[in-house]
């Protein structure tokens, strides 16, 4: 597996070790570790993969780790996310425990899918995580859904939707900007602009940057730096606050690089080698790590603290048992005499939710 | 209304009257469409509606199927009851990827039931054409995680929009928009549930029809008077989940089956009502299962050709006829 410990720290990659306004050294630590364990996992996932034990494929985020978690840490424990499959960084910051995810990816019982479905096609309903759907674009719907359902109580809450570059090509992609444009909904979309769907790249994709497209639905598109979580988190901050405010939706267009293949199988022959080596030295989690280095935080205490619980849960996971065949055919239908089951709050753990008395308050 | 009478109201009123007793009821229900509000609806299910309701619960949304699926799936997860009304049945292609994809698989998958309810006005029988007459109940009975409901009184009209309200799970509610303003009946005043199970429309011992939707009140009509046979009509009610113990008793009592789909004959519904029938009641049957469907065509616009195409109370009284005779 391809680390970044060697990444030249010169140019547009030279980190800022001067605190932003809204987040503590904390914060940025959080950030950091969050992204490392979506990284250490992702390994650990791909590494049972390859020893036969995760059927399918396997997907996996690697390079992009700023984008899901630089976003969720800006979200409010009320608030309701629809992220993708190279987004596990946004469950673990909500909360989704790692062993549950090992088992996830396993096709085991414990897994939150229970077997059902595989890899990170997955959405903890107690974390105020719809799952994904493999139909791209479909899940901007959903997040306007839920946007729309706030508005119309007047609930102080967002949601957030995180969908690629091939997402834009798709008709479901026009009908949620436009509809979240018509009704001024509290959504931020956020699209992760990784180069290539699976071997199309952009410029086969669309004719007109999506960010340009932004503004003919009537609200504002953004570029981030996706390989810059700091970054990432404050567009989603003021996004937020901006959709809390009555404003409407956003469009981030988080600018990053798919650096493993679509999935396991992928060579990813198609990608020029010096665009892979130009994206190698933005690595995110370099970038993380030399910002809170620099306070004095020991990176590599952090890394071998990831590892550590990272070996934990695969030990748990492969512990648990594969699910009872029998429950192949249960839960089709939710019977009329049960309890409703909606989505829950979700951790958040930004500094800014941390300190005010009610979670949804925007700073 | 006085003496405790029940007023006797339309097919398509008694749908309105559902909704309406949903929406005073039950603040999370949320009615979304193309030209529900302000216009009332295509057909003028929701007249008024905005009126009493206003313009956030009674939705005049862009002219996007998905989108107003889609939408509805997030609004029903963070607690409300969306119905959306597609115009037409036909045009819920558009939105079939939300139905399918997303909103019946989310309880599979995550554990977390989507309530939507989508309201489809179906079938022909006044030159609509190709795409203002079909019967698409069949693509959601193949996908499992939806229920499929197609009424066929003013009655159960009303039952069953409030039931596949209050039911947990995507409920695709077929309204016959050719029953609509022809089909009256006398309806309870205030909130009741119709169950998701089959009726008798009709007493019979000698030949069961088993049908449901507009074709019901076409297929009592053949049977009327039928050569003093005494035929059953079965109306299914609930297409999925089929209530198969109702099917299954009509063919023990009968033992002459006449199926009857106003929709294409292959992979209807009346064809799983076969599959059922070969497989579990074929004892009890004294003839061959018949069907009696649209041919394999899309419904023309012109009378002659959609008269010859679906099903007719002539076809269905010479099939009658001709299985008596077997």
């Amino acid at each position: 597996m391809a680390t970044s410990s060697t990444a030249p720290r010169t140019g547009p990659n030279t980190p800022s070790d001067s605190l932003p306004e809204h987040l503590t050294l904390d914060d940025r630590v959080g950030l950091l570790r969050a992204m490392l364990l979506m990284r250490t996992l992702e390994e650990r996932a791909m590494n049972l993969y390859r020893q036969g034990k995760v059927p399918g494929s396997f997907y996996d985020g690697f390079g992009q780790e700023a984008v899901s978690v630089g976003a969720a840490w800006a979200m409010a424990a009320v608030d309701r996310l629809c992220v993708l499959h190279r987004d596990l960084g946004a469950h673990l910051v909500r909360g989704v425990q790692p062993d549950r995810i090992l088992s996830q990816y396993m096709g085991r019982e414990d897994g939150i899918t229970a077997g059902r479905d595989g890899n990170v096609h997955f959405g903890d309903y107690r974390t105020g995580c719809v799952g994904m759907v493999s139909m791209l674009a479909d899940m901007m719907l959903v997040a306007t859904g839920m946007a729309m359902a706030f508005k119309l109580r007047g609930e102080q809450r967002c949601a957030l939707t995180c969908f690629g570059d091939g997402s834009t090509s798709r008709g479901d992609f026009h009908e949620a900007m436009n509809w979240a444009g018509v009704q001024k909904l509290p959504v931020i979309f956020v699209l992760e602009n990784n180069q290539f769907a699976y071997s199309t790249p952009t410029h086969q994709q669309y004719a007109v940057n999506p960010i340009e497209r932004a503004q003919t639905y009537g609200f504002p598109g953004v570029s981030v730096d996706g390989n810059d979580a700091e970054a990432m988190f404050e567009a989603t901050r003021v996004a937020r606050v901006r959709a809390l405010e009555g404003g409407g939706p956003t469009l981030i267009e988080a600018v990053t690089m798919r650096m493993h293949g679509h999935a396991a199988h992928d060579d990813m022959k198609y990608v020029p080698k010096a665009l892979f080596e130009e994206w190698r030295k933005k690595d995110p989690i370099d970038r993380q790590s030399a910002r809170v280095a620099a306070h004095g935080v020991d990176v590599e205490a952090l890394k071998t603290e990831v590892r550590d619980q990272v070996e934990q849960a695969a030990a748990t996971a492969l512990a648990g048992p594969m699910p009872d065949p029998e429950s192949a055919t249960e839960r089709v239908f939710h019977p009329r005499d049960a309890d409703e089951i909606l989505l829950e709050d979700g951790a958040a753990p930004w500094s800014g939710f941390v300190t005010s008395s009610e979670g949804h308050r925007s700073r | 209304m006085t003496g405790g009478r029940n007023p006797t109201l339309t097919y398509l009123q008694a749908i309105s009257d559902g909704l309406r007793s949903e929406m005073r009821e039950d603040e999370r229900v949320l009615l979304m469409g193309q030209d529900i509000g302000v216009f009332g609806g295509a057909f003028k299910v929701t007249d008024g509606f905005i009126e009493e309701f206003g313009v956030d619960r009674v939705m005049d949304t862009p002219l996007a199927e998905s989108g107003i699926v889609g939408t509805a799936v997030g609004a029903a997860v963070v607690g409300m009851r969306p119905v959306c009304e597609m115009q037409f049945a036909d045009f819920v292609s558009c939105g079939f990827d939300q139905i399918i994809n997303v909103a019946a698989k989310m309880l599979y998958r995550q554990g977390l039931p989507v309530n939507i309810t989508v309201r489809l006005p179906s079938g022909g029988g006044f030159s609509g054409g190709p795409f203002h007459s079909q019967n698409p109940e069949a693509w959601f009975m193949h996908s499992p995680g939806i229920k499929v409901v197609a009424p066929s009184t003013a009655q159960d009209a009303k039952g069953m929009i409030i039931a596949s309200i209050r039911d947990p799970n995507p409920v695709v509610f077929m309204e016959h928009k050719n029953l609509y303003r022809r089909i009256k009946g006398e309806v309870p005043e205030g909130s009741y549930e119709t169950p998701f199970k089959a009726r008798v429309a009709r007493e019979g011992s000698d030949l069961v029809v088993i049908t449901y939707g507009a074709m019901v009140h076409r297929a009592l009509e053949a049977t009327e008077d039928l050569d003093d046979a005494e035929i059953m009509v079965l109306d299914l009610r609930t297409l999925k989940p089929l209530d198969e113990q109702a099917i299954l008793a009509a063919v023990r009592t009968c033992s002459k089956v006449i199926i009857v789909d106003e929709a294409n004959e292959t992979c209807a519904a009346g064809a799983q009502v076969a599959a059922l029938i070969a497989e579990h009641g074929f004892e009890d049957l004294d003839g061959p299962i018949v069907r009696v469907a649209s041919p394999d065509v899309p419904i023309p616009f012109s009378p002659p050709l959609e008269e010859a195409v679906l099903p007719s109370v002539d076809r269905v009284r010479e099939a009658c006829r001709q299985l008596l005779e077997y």
